[in-house]
């Protein structure tokens, strides 16, 4: 118990960096998944190409001696808005040239077509990685070195960063979302299409818009990914994404503010098993159990739950 | 010319011949009902005016524009409005919401404001529910919020299919005389009805559909008083 107690503090803070980033992925499983039934399994390597895309802007402006003159606070905002926009426009472009066309065939099909599009993001980046340099991890350049130490507790300044950025945007989007036109859109087209486009919406620019917002937040959420943890390869999506994707499941798919509290409760779950697995079963389990306690938790949400913590049984109305 | 004319309009739905040579108008200020069974045909008549089926074979001509391969979104933006069969309610918007959605063309706030204002001029109800969720609001009141929400983008023609479906005959009552009321202040509408009695009584002109083709077609009070309609739709 008192190793528990002692290693809380750590705990929370590491769980709420990785739940942060889980959430903000789940985001965007969760709003492709409310408007089309969708579940855009490229949206992991979306996350992916966003860590690779701000690691080589960070490095070409390292290369241009802006990092050296300029606040790093002002090279993060530029490097997350060019990342944000490019990887938009990456989410864009998948769902018009590879699920548009498929809009009418079953979801089987699409889905399948998904893992197609993650696979291929993933060699894409491998192999311009590689043209570049002989290996395919990369490290990407420390933005925000160092660390607060407060009685025995380690804080990174980077810690703050993606906790003050992954909040900011999750603020941003709950705005978009509730209080613009586009979101109001948004919500409309996710309960009924054909009623939508009577209203003057067009349905396909909503679709496209979901997902630019979304995939921009992984596209970003990626940087923030590569400034914390050092070190990318072309396959961190696919985990992270498969994670990020259950703590969509277990907030409830297709309830954004659910998403956003599964991811940061699997956060926290995942990082308390690393801490503490091997000290509550004797050593039976080591820490690198972490992974089959947090997915453990997730079926029995599913079996107690199946419409997740914070979603509501869908109620069909005639 | 004509308001609204439709020449020899053939549409499919799925594998299925829903409409066969339809020949339809409707002129400026006038009520028009499409009366007839279940699967007749009245529905999809509406949906491919609105663009939501496409049409096959033939036109539809609006204010002299040809808008047969338009789509739903485009048609109502050229002032041709929709109410759908069952009211379609957005269950998880609010009920301000449902109406701003409705006027989803139209940048001007202030405008966006008037318009709500005239629909609660005809719906007192709908102000009183402002921040409800639509899917909370009870079926005379869904039908009053979607005539509502259709008003937002203020029409030239009005389209409305079934609203008397499932409503209590004092709520029939109010949104047959609103149907009256919009008409009196100008508005075009055409009505599709299973309340064949109702709808001819209020309508200037009928047409009756029977699997997909026009059967008879008139003045109001003439199809009222056809005794082969009587027995068919209002027995």
């Amino acid at each position: 118990m008192t190793q528990v107690w002692d290693t809380l503090p750590q705990v929370l803070i590491d769980g709420l960096t990785l739940g942060a980033i889980y959430a903000i992925i789940a985001l965007g499983y969760t709003m492709v998944y409310g408007i089309l039934e969708l579940i855009n399994f490229a949206h992991g390597e979306i996350f992916m190409a966003g860590a690779f895309i701000g690691t080589a802007v960070l490095i070409g402006l390292t290369g241009l001696g802006w990092v050296a003159v300029m606040p790093a606070i002002f090279i993060l905002l530029l490097v997350l808005v060019i990342t944000g926009g490019l990887t938009g426009m990456l989410g864009m472009g998948i769902e018009r040239l590879a699920y548009r066309p498929l809009r009418k065939a079953s979801k089987l099909i699409t889905l399948i077509t998904a893992i197609g599009v993650s696979f291929l993001l993933q060699d894409i980046v491998r192999f311009i990685t590689e043209t570049q340099q002989n290996n395919y991890i990369v490290n990407t350049p420390s933005l925000f070195p160092g660390s607060l130490s407060i009685s025995g507790l380690n804080i990174r300044y980077s810690f703050l960063v993606v906790i003050i950025v992954a909040i900011l945007m999750m603020v941003a989007l709950e705005f978009f979302v509730n209080r613009t036109k586009w979101g109001l859109a948004m919500r409309a087209v996710a309960q009924d299409q054909d009623t939508a486009s009577l209203m003057s919406v067009n349905v396909n620019k909503v679709i496209s818009v979901t997902f630019f917002v979304g995939s921009a937040l992984g596209g970003a959420t990626g940087v923030l990914f590569a400034i914390h943890y050092g070190t990318i390869d072309p396959y961190i999506g696919f985990i992270l994404g498969l994670k990020a994707f259950t703590a969509a499941v277990l907030g409830g798919i297709g309830n954004i503010r659910g998403a956003m509290a599964g991811g940061m409760l699997l956060g926290l779950l995942e990082m308390f098993a690393a801490a503490n697995l091997s000290a509550i079963t004797a050593g039976l389990l080591s820490s690198e159990y972490k992974d089959v306690f947090a997915f453990a938790i997730l079926i029995l949400v599913l079996i107690f739950r199946p419409e997740g913590l914070f979603g509501r049984a869908a109620i069909e109305k005639v | 010319m004509s308001y609204l004319e439709l020449k020899q309009v053939t549409a499919f739905y799925g594998a299925i011949q829903a409409l066969k040579q339809i020949d339809l108008t409707v002129e400026e200020g006038e009520i028009v009902t499409l009366i007839g069974s279940n699967g007749a045909g009245k529905s999809t008549t509406l949906k491919t005016i609105s663009g939501l089926v496409p049409v096959k074979e033939g036109s539809v001509i609006y204010k002299g524009q040809d808008i047969t391969s338009r789509k739903a979104h485009q048609t109502t933006k050229l002032g041709v409005a929709h109410v759908p069969e069952g009211r379609r309610i957005f269950p998880k918007l609010t009920v301000k919401e449902n109406l701003q959605i409705g006027a989803f063309g139209v940048k001007d706030k202030k405008l966006i404001e008037e318009r709500m204002e005239k629909v609660f001029s005809y719906f007192p109800r709908v102000k009183e529910r402002l921040h409800q969720l639509g899917g909370t609001m009870s079926g005379g009141e869904q039908q009053m919020l979607a005539i509502g929400r259709a008003l937002m983008m203020d029409p030239d023609l009005l389209m409305l299919d079934e609203p008397s479906m499932g409503l209590a005959p004092i709520i029939v009552e109010q949104i047959f005389h609103i149907i009256k009321e919009l008409n009196d202040d100008g508005m075009t509408i055409l009505l599709v009805e299973q309340n064949a009695f109702q709808a001819l009584k209020v309508a200037h002109r009928g047409y009756v559909l029977q699997t997909g083709s026009i059967w008879r077609s008139g003045k109001g009070q003439t199809l009222l008083a056809d005794p082969t309609i009587t027995e068919a739709y209002l027995a």
